[in-house]
């Protein structure tokens, strides 16, 4: 099966009904997208298919044939930057997942409010409790874009 | 701990490239634990942080400091490797007036890659030829596997009620786990009890005095006597990135990948269960996801390694699945309070009685004669499996801060020490001292309004320690009663770090929202001040998760039956830092305990409720009112 991967065409002889997830993590190497629960509950997989995050646990190969994905590997590396400065993490497991969905919405919602960043987060759980940091450094990407 | 071990690499190695190559046994686990010590390193070598590296710890070439656990890396693992590299260099260690690297603010070195999705745990990590394995339990505790069912197709490793898979991929390895778990057997365990404080009463093996003063003369000074009954419920480590270990066994040697706390432990552990000799094991330490104590890191360990000894010498990546993680990790232990204390006419704690009840905070494998892991009870030739226990005070596990920080002249603290475990519970970050400190706390707030005094001058009439005294006072000012805000302190273990919490909350009939926390924190000289502040940001937050939401209820598969704080969820936190030169110590845990008694007692100031059974859930706060 054919696919897209941070714009680069692939190739993949995984069964179809293959979670994304392990496609990409174990027959491309991108690892930065994390198993975290296998049911699309935690947020620590998530890649953007066709610009919009779903957790690549709970997306199957078959589903995302003709469709561009993007995982932590492919984003600009703006997000990552302002959770560098922010020191936003401790284990840092779910943060690739963060930074794929605060990209997305950064894109969207280029001055948000804290709420709104709180909203698009949601679905992203955090155990180490680096959440505040994590708003502070969407926050910095909206300054600094702005 | 800290034997003597014949290292193969020594501690500090210059290289030729001009770095420095440095071996720890103490691991990171989540908590930024390598930047601190790499800072430590750096200052006693005379050289920038960049010319460190910290090497991963095994058992061929880093040094035994026990556990990584205790928030005791700073305290034990530093003070060791300051020692190394000052007999590196030949010269004595330094003193802090002189440090310049100790004490900055350093960036965490791992940080860039991990955001960047590089292969940064032990989840990630690929070796050639592996083969992917899972374990297959049910989603309860179990006497014995009963039967199999049909597994045509499927490779199953199974030795006694020990059941694994082993697949090319990852994907068949989660296919043949679900279809034998669908048709296999079990005989079911013991249930867990509904209502654990009477089940714990009822099933006491010792009732030990962990502290006792007497003061008849200060005892019968009391003209008002108060009681108060607490509890905790099971809570769950819940990492994000559920256990993982690869292993692979060659020529009768084994080798194993883990994000164990414990690396010489677990070796020790592995060669008793599968009948082999520690020499002919090597451990190796990689990342996991956040660890916050025992989680399920030790088990897959041995579980990967009985899966490897059939896998004809290729390794075998097992990684547990969220349900296997929320099965099958030790939970915290729940546990019951009772405290009794007796007032003078000027309001002053005159005699304080604390009793509790609980199983051991501690089953961590490699320290009993006995194995602690899942598998070693469940192959053909099992082991019966060691209790949990309690480390010693003053540090302790059960009774961790169990006994008051104050000044009673009276006092009794009672461990009621329950062996039989129908659940099995083991370290959970701060162990024992969530409980007892939310009790402590809870109560001191009880007994300042008896006395008719406010909860911040109650506490400081009872506690003559300056730093106490000083960590609350730098909270103090923020504090407003009947604004929805409770304090809380406590020194964690007796004899740790310093810490006052104040919880701002908002309480809508039972529904409760924590929307602020403030610490204030005394660590000694923070080694890394913004990681010391991120590490107790994050205590906060997961702290006020345990205490809003968290209870372990049997047969929970994944996030929707054990809810944590969410992003929305989440209270704004703000950490104070004392600044002084005292010896440093972790910062990790202390938080723990206080918050939970600050939004218990901000609760009260919001609602005149006492909630006393944890979580403050809207269920339990009904109960409260109603009550």
């Amino acid at each position: 099966m054919k696919i897209n991967v941070n714009g680069s065409p692939l190739e993949s002889s995984a069964h179809p009904d293959t979670p994304l997830l392990y496609v990409l993590r174990n027959d491309f190497g991108l690892v930065g997208s994390r198993f975290g629960c296998g049911g699309g509950q935690c947020g620590a997989c998530m890649v953007l298919v066709d610009g919009r995050p779903m957790a690549s646990c709970d997306v199957l190969l078959s589903f995302i044939q003709d469709k561009k994905i993007i995982t932590v590997e492919g984003l600009d590396g703006r997000v990552q930057r302002a959770l560098v400065a922010e020191q936003a993490a401790q284990c840092g497991y779910c943060m690739s997942g963060i930074a794929v969905s605060a990209s997305a919405f950064l894109q969207k919602n280029s001055s948000p409010t804290e709420d709104q960043i709180r909203e698009a987060l949601e679905k992203h759980l955090c155990r180490c409790g680096s959440h505040s940091r994590v708003i502070r450094a969407v926050q910095r990407v909206a300054r600094e874009q702005a | 701990m800290n034997k003597p071990e014949k290292l193969a690499v020594p501690r500090v190695r210059a290289e030729a490239d001009g770095t420095f190559s440095i071996t720890t046994g103490k691991v990171d686990i989540g908590q930024g634990i390598s930047t601190a010590l790499a800072q430590i390193a750096a200052e006693e070598l005379g050289v920038d942080v960049s010319k460190i590296r910290m090497l991963s710890p095994n058992t061929s070439e880093s040094p035994d400091e026990g556990v990584t656990s205790g928030s005791l890396s700073i305290q034990d693992g530093g003070k060791s490797l300051r020692a190394a590299c000052a007999a590196f260099r030949g010269s004595p260690e330094k003193s802090s007036e002189h440090y310049k690297i100790v004490g900055k603010s350093v960036p965490r070195l791992d940080l860039p890659a991990k955001f960047a999705g590089k292969p940064s745990y032990l989840q990630d990590m690929q070796l050639p030829g592996m083969l992917h394995g899972r374990v297959v339990r049910p989603p309860h505790t179990f006497k014995r596997l009963i039967s199999l069912g049909e597994t045509k197709g499927i490779t199953v490793v199974q030795d006694g009620s020990f059941v694994g898979v082993l697949a090319e991929t990852e994907f068949e390895a989660i296919e043949a786990q679900k279809k034998v778990r669908a048709r296999a057997k079990w005989e079911a365990g013991p249930e867990a009890p509904e209502d654990w404080a009477p089940w714990l009463k009822a099933h006491v093996a010792q009732d030990i005095i962990s502290k006792e003063t007497k003061d008849d003369a200060a005892k019968a000074r009391a003209v008002k006597t108060v009681k108060g009954a607490y509890t905790k419920p099971l809570i769950a480590h819940a990492s994000i990135g559920p256990s993982c270990a690869i292993a692979q066994w060659k020529d009768g040697k084994l080798e194993v990948w883990s994000h164990t706390q414990g690396i010489y432990n677990l070796r020790k552990e592995l060669a008793l269960v599968l009948r082999t000799n520690e020499a002919d094991i090597v451990v190796r330490h990689a990342e996991g996801a956040g660890c916050y104590g025992h989680n399920g890191a030790d088990d897959v360990a041995l579980d990967a390694a009985l899966l490897a000894r059939k896998a004809g010498g290729r390794p075998v990546r097992l990684q547990w699945m969220r349900d296997d993680e929320f099965a099958w990790e030790p939970y915290g232990p729940a546990a019951a309070y009772e405290m009794e204390a007796g007032l003078d006419a000027e309001g002053r704690i005159v005699f304080w009685r604390h009793d509790f009840w609980s199983n051991g905070c501690t089953h961590r494998p490699g320290r009993l004669d006995k194995p602690t892991l899942w598998a070693a009870g469940q192959i053909a030739d099992a082991f019966e499996r060691a209790p949990a226990t309690n480390p010693p005070l003053p540090a302790g596990g059960s009774d961790r801060n169990a006994l008051p920080g104050y000044d009673f002249p009276d006092q009794r603290v009672m461990n009621h020490y329950v062996t039989e475990m129908p659940v099995r519970g083991s370290s959970l970050r701060a162990l024992g001292a969530f409980g007892n400190v939310f009790a402590i706390e809870s109560f001191m707030d009880e007994l300042a309004l008896e006395a008719g005094s406010d909860p911040v001058s109650f506490r400081l009439k009872h506690l003559k320690d300056p730093r106490a005294i000083a960590v609350i006072q730098e909270i103090a000012p923020r504090f407003r009663k009947g604004a929805g805000h409770g304090i809380a302190y406590a020194k964690y273990k007796n004899l740790g770090a310093y810490c006052a919490v104040l919880a701002e909350v908002e309480a809508d009939g039972a529904e409760l929202r924590c929307k602020r926390l403030v610490a204030a924190v005394d660590v000694g000289l923070p080694v890394n001040p913004d990681g010391v502040i991120n590490q107790v940001e994050g205590g906060l937050i997961q702290a006020a998760s345990w205490t809003l939401k968290e209870a372990v209820k049997p047969g929970m598969l994944g996030w929707e039956d054990y809810p944590i704080l969410k992003f929305t969820e989440v209270p704004a936190v703000e950490v104070l830092l004392i600044r002084n030169s005292f010896n440093s110590v972790g910062a990790g845990e202390c938080t723990m305990g206080p918050v939970a008694a600050a939004i218990a007692n901000a609760l009260h100031d919001a609602l005149g409720v006492r909630a006393r059974h944890l979580p403050l859930t809207p269920e339990n706060i009904a109960k409260a009112i109603n009550a």
